[in-house]
C-alpha cells in the first residue's frame, strides 16, 4: 500500500472523527431552537467541555489535507469560497457565543447568543452536506485544477438534499447524545419524542439521498460504496428503533456508526479521486496528482500514527471525567 | 481594486486582528498557570479563597480572549486555500506539514485541556487541575512555534528544493532549526509575556484604584505582573536586537528598508528620522547618528551594511527585472513606533515597579493615576501589530522570499466582487465582536470582587 492510500485513509479517519464528534454538538446546537432559557443552559452545559476539542477535528482534517494533498486543499477551499465564508461567519459566532452567553444574567443577552449557536450549528452542518455531495457529484474543474464555476454551481437539488440530510442526521445524533447527558426527566421525555420524529425523517431523507446519488453520481460503478450506504441506512433504522424503545446508548452508538459508515462510503465512492471534474474525468483531482511528495507524506504518516492515538486517548479521558449527567436547572 | 489587492487586505486585516489576541493567550496563559500554582501551594483558608477567585478572575479574561483567538485562527487556516490557492499548491509540501503538526500537537491539547480546566474545578484534584492550565499554556506556545516555523520558511527558505515548479521539503529538521525560527519565536514569545503581563498590570492598577475591597489582592498581582512584564520587555528587546543582526545575512533588504539605508555604507549611520523618497530611491533629508547602524549590526564602529539600491541591483541580477523594494516609508516608521513603544513600556513597568514595591502602603494615593491607566493598554498591541507589519511587508514583493511572488499566489478563480463581499463581511464581524468582547470583559472586571466571602464573586 503506498503512502497516498495511507493518507487517503487518514483523511477519511479525520473527517469521520469530525462528523461524529462535531455532529452531535452541531445537533445539540440546533436543538436549542424553541427551548426555554434554563433548558438551553442545560443543553449547552452538556457539550461545554468538549465542543472546542471536537472542532479541532475539522481544523486537523483541513491541515492534514493541506499537508498531504495540497492541490485538493487549494482547489476545494477556493472552489467553496463563498460557502466557506458563510461557514466561517457561523463558526465565529458560535465559538464566541459559547464563551459569552453566561457572562451576564440577562435574558435577552442569552437569547441573542443562543440564536448565534443555533445559526452557527445549522449553517456548517448544512454546508458540509452540500460540500461533500459536490465532491462526489463533480464540479467544473479545468485542466489546471482551477474551479471554472461560481457559487450557484454548488447548489443543486441533489447537493441541497445532502445538506438537509446532514442537518437531520446531526440533529438526531445530537438528540441521542443529549438524552444520555441530561438529568432533567421532563427534557429527556421531550427529546425522546423529538428523536422518534427525527429518526424516521432522517431515514427517509437518507433513502432519498442514496437513490439520488445513483442518478446524480457514479456510485454505482463501485458496488462496495453503495453497499456501505445501504448498511448505514439499516443501522440508522435500528437507531430509530432503539430510540423509540428507550435503549438510548444503543441509539447513540447506531447514529455514530451511521455517520462513520456514511463518511467512509462517500470516500470509498470517491476513491482514488478527491474531487471529481465534471468537465473531463481525467481532470479530476486524485490521491496521486494532488499529493505532496513521498518524503513529506512519510514524515506526516509517522507523526499521525503516533499522535492521533494519543489524541484519542486524552479526549476519551475527558469524556470519562465529564460522564455525569448535567444537573437540572430551574 | 482587483482580487489580489483585496485578498491581501483581507489577509492583513485577519492576521492583525488575530494577533491582537494571540500574544495575550501566550502570555496570560502562563501568568494564570503561575497564579494557580501559587494558589495550590498557599496556606490559610481565607488566603486560599481569595487566590482561587483571583485565578478565576484572570482565567475568565484569558478565556474571553482565547475564544476570540480561536475563532479568528480558523479563518487564518482557511484563507490559505480560499484566497491563496496557488500559494497552497506551490508551498503545500512544505507549509502543510507544520500546519498539520500544529493541529495535531497543539490545538488538540489546548482545546481539550481548556475544557477540562473550565469545567473541571470540582472533578479534578487540585494538582491535576493546575496541570491542565500548564498544558494549555504549553499548547498555546507550541502552536506559536509551529506557525512560526511555517512563517520563517516564507521569510528565509531552507531545507527545500524546487521540483516541477513547486517547493518540496528535503528536511523537516532544517525547517525547524532554521535560524529565522529562533529569532521570530523568541521575539514573539517575549512579546506575549509583555502583552499578557501588561494587561494584568493595567487591570490590577485599575482595580486598586476603583475597588476598595479587592485592593489588597490586586496589589499582589500588580507586583507579580511587574516582574513578569519586566522579563518580557527585556526579552523582547534582546531577541529583537539579535534578530535584526541576523537579518543582515538572512534578509538584508528587510533590514535596509526599515532603516531606510539606500546606499551601501561602511560605517553606516543610523537614521533617527528621514524624509523618504521611495520613487527617487533616497531620503530627501534625514537626521542620523554616524557609525551607529554599523555598531548595532556588527557590534563595532565599522562594518559594511548593504543599501537598498545595491540590493535591488543584486535582486535584478538574480531574479530578473522587477521591483524588489518593499514599502520603505511604512517599514521605517513602523520600526520606530515599535522600538519607541518598547522603550515606553519599559519605563512604565519600571515606574509601576517602584510604586508597587516601595509605596505599597500608600498605594491609595496613586488612585487617580491608576484610574487613567487603561488608556495605556493599546501600547503593546500597537507594537505587536507594527512588528508584524515589518515582518510581512518587509518580504514584499515576495510571498516566499526568492521563490514565489505574492501576485502569483492568489486564487485565480476569485472575482473582486466575491472578495469585496467577504472582506466587508469579515471586517464587519470582527468590529462587532471586538466591541462585544471588550464590553463583556470590562463589565466583568468592574463587577467582580476578590474577597474572602465564600459565596460572593465568581
Amino acid at each position: 500500500m503506498d503512502l497516498n492510500i495511507v493518507w487517503f485513509i487518514l483523511i477519511t479517519v479525520l473527517f469521520t472523527g469530525f462528523f461524529i464528534l462535531e455532529g452531535f454538538d452541531y445537533g445539540v446546537g440546533m436543538l436549542l431552537l424553541g427551548r426555554k432559557e434554563n433548558e438551553r443552559t442545560q443543553f449547552v452545559r452538556a457539550i461545554g467541555p468538549v465542543w472546542d476539542a471536537n472542532e479541532v477535528w475539522m481544523i486537523t482534517a483541513g491541515g492534514a489535507a493541506f499537508a498531504a494533498f495540497p492541490h485538493f486543499y487549494a482547489t476545494m477551499f477556493s472552489t467553496f469560497y463563498l460557502a466557506l465564508f458563510l461557514m466561517l461567519l457561523a463558526l465565529i459566532l458560535r465559538g464566541i457565543a459559547f464563551e459569552l452567553r453566561g457572562k451576564f444574567q440577562n435574558h435577552d443577552w442569552k437569547l441573542i447568543w443562543d440564536g448565534a449557536i443555533i445559526f452557527g450549528s445549522f449553517v456548517p452542518a448544512l454546508l458540509w452536506g452540500v460540500a461533500v455531495a459536490n465532491l462526489l457529484k463533480g464540479l467544473p474543474i479545468d485542466s489546471e485544477m482551477h474551479y471554472a464555476g461560481n457559487f450557484f454551481n454548488l447548489l443543486s437539488p441533489y447537493t441541497v438534499l445532502a445538506g438537509i440530510f446532514f442537518v437531520l442526521l446531526f440533529a438526531f445524533h445530537g438528540a441521542n447524545f443529549l438524552i444520555l447527558k441530561l438529568a432533567d426527566e421532563r427534557m429527556i421525555l421531550l427529546l425522546k419524542r423529538k428523536a422518534a420524529v427525527l429518526g424516521i425523517a432522517t431515514w427517509a431523507v437518507y433513502l432519498l439521498f442514496i437513490v439520488a446519488s445513483i442518478f446524480e453520481t457514479d456510485v454505482m460503478s463501485k458496488m462496495v460504496g453503495v453497499l456501505i450506504f445501504a448498511s448505514a441506512l439499516g443501522v440508522l433504522l435500528s437507531s430509530w428503533q432503539f430510540a423509540r424503545a428507550g435503549r438510548q446508548k444503543s441509539a447513540f452508538v447506531c447514529t455514530t456508526v451511521t455517520i462513520a459508515m456514511t463518511t467512509v462510503g462517500l470516500f470509498v465512492a470517491l476513491f482514488p479521486r478527491l474531487m471529481v471534474s465534471s468537465l473531463m474525468p481525467e481532470w479530476s483531482l486524485t490521491i496521486y496528482n494532488a499529493a505532496s511528495t513521498p518524503g513529506t507524506l512519510l514524515i506526516m504518516t509517522i507523526a499521525a500514527v503516533i499522535l492521533v492515538p494519543i489524541v484519542l486517548l486524552y479526549q476519551s479521558w475527558t469524556y470519562k471525567i465529564f460522564k455525569e449527567r448535567v444537573a437540572r436547572i430551574d | 481594486m482587483d482580487a489580489l489587492i483585496l485578498s491581501r487586505l483581507q489577509f492583513a486585516i485577519t492576521t492583525v486582528y488575530h494577533f491582537l489576541f494571540v500574544p495575550v493567550t501566550l502570555g496570560l496563559s502562563i501568568f494564570v498557570a503561575l497564579l494557580e500554582t501559587w494558589y495550590i501551594n498557599s496556606g490559610s483558608y481565607e488566603e486560599r479563597i481569595k487566590l482561587k477567585k483571583l485565578v478565576k478572575f484572570f482565567g475568565t479574561i484569558f478565556l474571553i480572549n482565547f475564544a476570540m483567538g480561536v475563532v479568528t485562527g480558523i479563518v487564518q487556516e482557511f484563507h490559505f486555500g480560499m484566497n491563496w490557492s496557488e500559494y497552497a499548491r506551490f508551498m503545500g509540501d512544505i507549509f502543510g506539514a507544520p500546519l498539520a503538526l500544529e493541529a495535531l500537537t497543539a490545538f488538540f491539547i489546548e482545546s481539550t485541556f481548556i475544557g477540562l480546566w473550565v469545567f473541571g474545578w470540582d472533578k479534578l484534584s487540585e494538582k491535576m487541575h493546575c496541570l491542565c492550565i500548564w498544558i494549555v499554556a504549553f499548547g498555546s506556545n507550541l502552536s506559536a512555534f509551529w506557525i512560526l516555523v511555517a512563517n520563517s520558511f516564507m521569510q528565509h527558505p531552507v531545507g527545500y528544493e524546487i521540483q516541477d515548479g513547486r517547493a518540496v521539503m528535503t528536511s523537516l529538521l532544517d525547517l525547524v532549526t532554521n535560524h529565522y525560527v529562533f529569532g521570530e519565536y523568541s521575539h514573539t514569545f517575549f512579546a506575549g509575556i509583555t502583552t499578557g503581563g501588561f494587561l494584568v498590570i493595567i487591570v490590577s492598577a485599575w482595580k486598586i484604584a476603583s475597588d476598595e475591597v479587592s485592593r489588597e489582592m490586586f496589589l499582589r498581582t500588580l507586583r507579580r505582573a511587574v516582574l513578569y512584564t519586566f522579563v518580557g520587555v527585556l526579552g523582547v528587546m534582546g531577541s529583537g536586537h539579535l534578530h535584526a543582526q541576523y537579518l543582515n545575512e538572512a534578509n538584508p533588504m528587510k533590514l535596509a528598508s526599515f532603516e531606510a539605508l539606500w546606499e551601501t555604507e561602511d560605517p553606516a549611520p543610523f537614521a533617527i528620522c528621514a524624509d523618504i523618497n521611495q520613487e527617487a530611491g533616497r531620503n530627501d533629508s534625514e537626521i542620523t547618528i554616524p557609525y551607529m547602524f554599523s555598531f548595532m549590526v556588527h557590534n563595532s564602529f565599522s562594518g559594511e551594511i548593504k543599501g537598498i539600491n545595491d540590493l535591488q541591483k543584486e535582486a535584478m541580477e538574480k531574479y530578473g527585472s522587477g521591483y524588489y523594494i518593499p514599502d520603505v516609508r511604512g517599514m521605517f516608521w513602523s520600526f520606530r513606533i515599535m522600538v519607541g513603544v518598547g522603550g515606553l513600556l519599559l519605563f512604565i513597568v519600571f515606574v509601576m515597579g517602584v510604586i508597587s514595591f516601595f509605596f505599597g502602603e500608600n498605594i491609595k494615593k496613586f488612585s487617580c493615576c491608576f484610574k487613567c491607566m487603561p488608556v495605556l493598554l493599546p501600547l503593546p498591541f500597537i507594537a505587536n501589530s507594527v512588528g508584524w507589519y515589518i515582518a510581512e511587508a518587509g518580504r514584499q514583493p515576495w510571498i516566499v522570499v526568492g521563490l514565489q511572488k505574492t501576485s502569483q499566489a492568489v486564487s485565480p478563480n476569485l472575482s473582486s466582487g466575491e472578495v469585496w463581499l467577504t472582506l466587508i463581511g469579515f471586517t464587519g464581524i470582527y468590529l462587532l465582536l471586538a466591541v462585544v468582547a471588550v464590553f463583556t470583559a470590562v463589565m466583568f472586571i468592574r463587577r467582580t470582587k476578590i474577597t474572602e466571602e465564600e459565596k460572593e464573586g465568581i
